[in-house]
């Protein structure tokens, strides 16, 4: 296949979580084989908390071993010829490891050529734990760290496409990084593609939302679409590329097999998704606007993006740490007939009472009658009368506790209800609760000065 | 003559966390539908419309380019996605609920605001 000159870069993006599609990757690929860059995201606040608990009980784990059986579904392709790069924020809390690990699969598989580049430093734990009141403030309350450093699981910073771009120019085919902002994993490919340089902000920023459009992968290309009943081909729903140019303009599709949409109407979603102040969209790499942009329709699922405006990025990284902050439970049960949202709450009162008369009065709880609009998901938002004469409610208890006991108390008598519930009282099918850790978020922030993003290349092992 | 709609008659929505607080994004979906919501859809409607879910400051950004709102509502998520004891703990359902609030709005407007297909 003859490569469409170099002015423009073709990224996609085939993982936007971890828990996303584990075919994703392989389909992607035999889908767009003249794919330049392969993204994968798999870190979230939760994922962080996780794979620290993991790399306490096991110091060689703590990144997303789910890469390794994506990169293992990608060797075929790698072996019939194809030259495409994986940008991948994979390796979690030990990037060092998750390489290793792939290094080994690459080398049984014959490709023992392939270069790594890793990309760490932003483990900040020793840091959060030994600094002084002054420092990692929280970001929405100012409150001091002091009260959570003792119950502190993680804490790493956001960093920018620069050492992702370091890696590349130094060969590497696959560059596995920790914590990175997430539109930077398109960033640095756009970079190490036309040498842009890091104060070209409007192209920057162009890049940048090309990557804020991509990450959430199918989020983009019909999925949790406001017409989501009219996507076509839901099982088949193909992953987003990006066709950036050397303006940082680029063209978001999707492969021409593939189910899905891209629309003006699904881009514009994806843009609005999980953003703040649209003049001041921060990044490690620039802050962006997007108050410039124009959209275009270039042909079936062919959007054109241009305009993005940017400026100098902030002096800090943001950094997002997580603590220990007790557990919780969650209780599910289906109730059928008359007064249904009456019978259910008062299922939740019966058993919250329960717990306090025997001495475990839960710190916090939430009852919730699903299916009913004013008792479910957004409690008070509709009018009063909306559910008069439904039948049917899911009843959701929800609980937390610093006391693993008071919970295990509670998951234990969850189950009596069946029998000294209401009638038309089903649904418990799944067992007692699971009792898991909460993990507090604290957002916070650190001079970009006083972390050193690091970059190692794991060449060829000499035999 | 003012009729009553619905929000999602003429816009169309995606919500989701940011730290305890949550987006909404809403789109117009067209210019004239836009324009009707800059002066109709103001923060403090929507700040009074989610009241019950414990909101304490919503800020509205204008992006005329998309005919498009961003809603920034605080602390609706109570201590944020991984703390939150709500079903929907990381604010995803936020922009149809909000979807569904009713508008005031002449006929002629309405007609010029709907999706067209």
């Amino acid at each position: 296949m003859i490569k469409q000159s170099d002015s423009i870069v073709r990224i996609g993006n085939a993982q936007g979580f971890w828990g996303d599609s584990s075919i994703a990757p392989a389909t992607l690929i035999a889908q767009q084989p003249d794919l330049d860059y392969l993204t994968l995201d798999y870190l979230a606040e939760v994922s962080m908390s996780i794979l620290a608990i993991q790399r306490e009980k096991d110091p060689l784990a703590g990144f997303a071993s789910d890469f390794i059986e994506v990169v293992r579904s990608l060797i075929p392709f790698w072996k019939k010829g194809l030259h495409f790069k994986i940008v991948t924020n994979a390796g979690g809390l030990n990037p060092l490891g998750c390489a290793m690990a792939c290094q080994a699969l690459l080398k049984g598989s014959g490709l023992a050529a392939m270069k790594i580049g890793v990309v760490s430093g932003d483990d900040l734990t020793t840091l959060f734990k030994d600094s002084s009141e002054a420092s990692f403030q929280h970001l929405e309350t100012a409150e001091s760290h002091q009260r959570i450093k003792s119950r502190l699981v993680s804490a790493n910073a956001y960093f920018g496409a620069e050492p992702i771009v370091r890696a590349l120019q130094a060969g590497a085919d696959i560059v596995i990084t920790g914590r990175v902002a997430d539109p930077s994993l398109t960033v640095a490919p756009c970079v190490a593609h036309f040498g842009w340089s890091w104060s070209d902000y409007d192209r920057l920023a162009g890049a940048t939302i090309a990557g804020h459009l991509i990450e959430c992968g199918t989020q983009v290309t019909g999925g949790i679409s406001n017409h989501w009943l009219e996507v076509p081909d839901l099982s088949h729903i193909g992953f987003p590329v990006v066709e950036v140019d050397a303006n940082g303009s680029c063209v978001i599709t999707k492969p021409q097999k593939s189910g899905g949409v891209v629309s003006i109407e699904t881009v514009k979603e994806q843009l609005l998704y999980e953003i703040g102040d649209p003049d001041r969209y921060l990044s490690p790499d620039v802050t962006v606007s997007f108050l410039s942009l124009s959209l275009k329709e270039q042909g079936p699922n062919r959007i054109f993006l241009s305009g993005a405006k940017g400026r100098h990025p902030p002096s800090t990284y943001k950094v997002s740490a997580t603590y220990r902050d007790g557990f919780r439970a969650e209780a599910l049960l289906t109730i059928f007939g008359p007064d249904v949202v009456k019978k259910a709450r008062l299922c939740g009162e019966t058993i919250l009472k329960r717990c306090s008369d025997a001495g475990y009065a839960l710190e916090r709880t939430n009852i919730e009658c699903l299916g009913h609009p004013n008792e479910g998901v957004a409690p008070g938002v509709f009018p009063q009368n909306a559910s008069k004469h439904s039948l049917e409610c899911v009843l959701r208890i929800c609980v937390a506790d610093s006391r693993k006991n008071a919970l295990e108390f509670f998951s234990k008598e969850i189950a009596s209800l069946v029998t000294c519930g209401p009638a038309g009282t089903t649904g418990y099918a799944s067992g007692r609760p699971r009792i898991r850790p909460v993990f507090g978020y604290w957002p916070c922030l650190i001079q970009t000065q006083h972390v050193l993003p690091q970059v190692t290349i794991l060449e060829e092992l000499s035999e | 003559m003012n009729q009553v709609a619905r929000l999602r008659d003429i816009a169309y929505a995606r919500s989701g966390d940011k730290g305890s607080a949550a987006n909404i994004g809403v789109i117009a979906y067209t210019e004239k539908g836009f324009q009707f919501l800059l002066d109709y859809l103001s923060a403090e409607k929507v700040d009074h419309y989610f009241k019950s879910m414990g909101v304490t400051q919503t800020v509205r950004y204008e992006l005329p380019n998309l005919q498009a709102l961003n809603f920034v509502l605080s602390n609706i998520l109570v201590g944020g996605g991984s703390r939150s004891l709500r079903i929907d703990a990381q604010g995803k359902a936020l922009g149809q609920i909000l979807l569904e609030m009713p508008i005031e709005i002449s006929s002629d407007i309405l007609n010029a605001s709907k999706r067209i297909t």
